[in-house]
């Protein structure tokens, strides 16, 4: 799956989330361009999780503020998970 | 500048504090209308188990988790008075060094006893056995997949000991059981879970996580806090109760609750246990207990082996009072009465600190809750209800709860 693929799709998961209908650049910051709370946070990480079937840990979402950085780690993730080498670093 | 002298903090540098300014604020907010801090109760004196002279009034205590009222047993304070006269007031040491008297061997037996299981670990804590086993058992590399809903104490044991930490949604099996197959082949896989979940009072489907934990080769930890001492056939929680105890490798749990001292434990049937002594940085580089607090503690939890009356009255209490509360109109954290925790839902946190107050003021104590530390942002009055609560002070308690709700207008007049 190519990256643009990854961000397309997570486009469609962020929107039920994104209720401000902030538009969405490679540098937007989760928390403070879109405002999400760290309930708000989960729920759209449990979102992407099903949808790629991967894991994105706590300790890797500690590394993403950026929409660029979501989108690289879970074309990684995704990357990896479809090679057959799970989801883990 | 002066080579020996640091530069003072005037120009640019930021104030350290100055991050918690939005709750200062907030804090200051709810403080300037007048209301009486509900972060600042002082009890002056304590009567009983169920009564106290909080801020200069007297007050039924319905939020202290003193589930089964052990804190005035008379033969718990004279295990304690003769093991302070015996022994001293500390052992000023290590448990691996000086700090393992004969209590603590005793309270350590008392455990194995109660859960029937091979080993059995007291620290001074129950935060301490939380954050010490969890960060001891998962390292850099292992997975913990664990509820959202998980206690402080468990959060910060995951991030001390650096494994890779998946949450899952609250008592959600099968976001639990995606989760577990997610994980790479050959991590080290530890399922945090909690016996009774202590913000809304609800009970985990153990028997089924558990199962699906077992399925997926992980290894489960119950924290049974809210549970000892009343749920289960012999008061060993609720993975007891749901018939799965057998298949938890470690339950953790607190003397702060149902023991009515301080203090925590692991407990566990895995050979190897005894080496967390050496390894469990929590557990090594702390003072122990007093020899008086393992005394009470080894005390009541003897007596709580053979508590079936008290848990019995202690059920009927929490029944009385979360149909009460129902009736009158309160909106309740479970369908029906699952442990000791009743948790009343508020509005929001102003109106929730004003019912507080109102509670407070009527003669009540209410623990209040408030987001962070709750589920979806919550604001909650959280009631525990104690074995020793007569049924007419449940009436009494049910009688005030319908006044100052009346009176905050969070029930209709």
């Amino acid at each position: 799956m190519d990256r643009a693929e990854v961000d397309s799709r997570i486009r469609s998961q962020v929107a039920p989330f994104n209720t401000k209908g902030i538009a969405i650049a490679e540098d937007t910051s989760f928390q403070n361009d879109l405002e999400f709370d760290s309930l708000t946070v989960m729920d759209f990480v449990a979102a992407i999780e099903d949808d790629f079937d991967i894991i994105i840990s706590m300790n890797q979402q500690a590394e993403i503020e950026r929409w660029s950085q979501l989108i690289d780690a879970v074309h990684k993730l995704e990357a990896a998970r479809a090679a057959g080498k799970g989801t883990g670093e | 500048m002066e080579a020996d002298r640091p530069q003072s903090l005037t120009g640019d540098s930021p104030d350290l504090l100055s991050k918690f300014d939005e709750l200062i604020a907030m804090r200051q907010g709810l403080l300037d209308t007048g209301i009486e801090d509900p972060y600042n109760l002082v009890m002056e004196q304590v009567l009983s188990p169920t009564r106290a002279i909080c801020n200069g009034r007297e007050t039924i205590l319905l939020g202290t988790y003193n589930y089964m009222g052990m804190t005035f047993d008379p033969d718990v304070i004279a295990a304690g008075k003769q093991a302070l006269a015996d022994f001293g007031t500390g052992t000023t040491g290590s448990r691996v060094l000086n700090g393992t008297y004969q209590g603590h061997r005793e309270c350590e037996e008392a455990l194995r006893e109660f859960y029937a299981m091979d080993h059995a670990m007291v620290f001074s804590t129950g935060y301490q056995a939380n954050l010490g086993i969890i960060s001891t058992l998962a390292g850099k590399g292992d997975y913990i997949v664990l509820d959202l809903d998980s206690h402080a104490s468990i959060w910060d044991g995951c991030a001390l000991g650096n494994a890779e930490v998946v949450p899952f949604k609250h008592n959600d099996v099968e976001a639990l059981e995606k989760r577990l197959k997610r994980i790479p082949a050959g991590a080290g896989k530890l399922v945090i879970l909690e016996g009774v979940y202590s913000m809304l009072g609800d009970v985990a489907p153990l028997k089924e996580m558990v199962r699906v934990a077992k399925e997926n080769g992980a290894m489960v930890l119950v924290d049974e806090a809210h549970s000892m001492g009343f749920i289960g056939e012999h008061g060993r929680g609720v993975s007891e109760d749901q018939g799965v105890i057998d298949d938890v490798d470690f339950i953790v749990g607190t003397f702060s609750k149902s023991v009515g001292t301080v203090g925590g434990f692991c407990v566990s049937n895995h050979p190897k246990f005894e080496i967390m002594r050496l390894v469990c940085r929590p557990y090594v580089f702390t003072a122990s207990l007093p020899p008086s607090v393992v005394a009470t503690a080894a005390t009541s939890i003897r007596k709580l082996m053979h508590g079936s009356n008290k848990r019995a009255h202690l059920w009927e209490n929490s029944r009385t009072l979360h149909a009460g509360l129902r009736g009158l109109g309160f909106e309740l954290g479970t369908p029906e009465a699952q442990s000791a925790i009743i948790a009343v839902i508020m509005p929001d946190l102003q109106q929730g600190a004003m019912m507080w107050e109102a509670l407070l003021k009527e003669g009540l104590y209410v623990n209040l809750a408030r987001p962070p530390a709750t589920p979806a942002n919550m604001t909650l009055l959280r009631c525990s209800l104690c074995a020793e609560h007569s049924a007419e002070e449940v009436a009494t308690i049910l009688q005030i709860f319908e006044r100052a709700g009346k009176a905050v207008g969070i029930i209709p007049a």
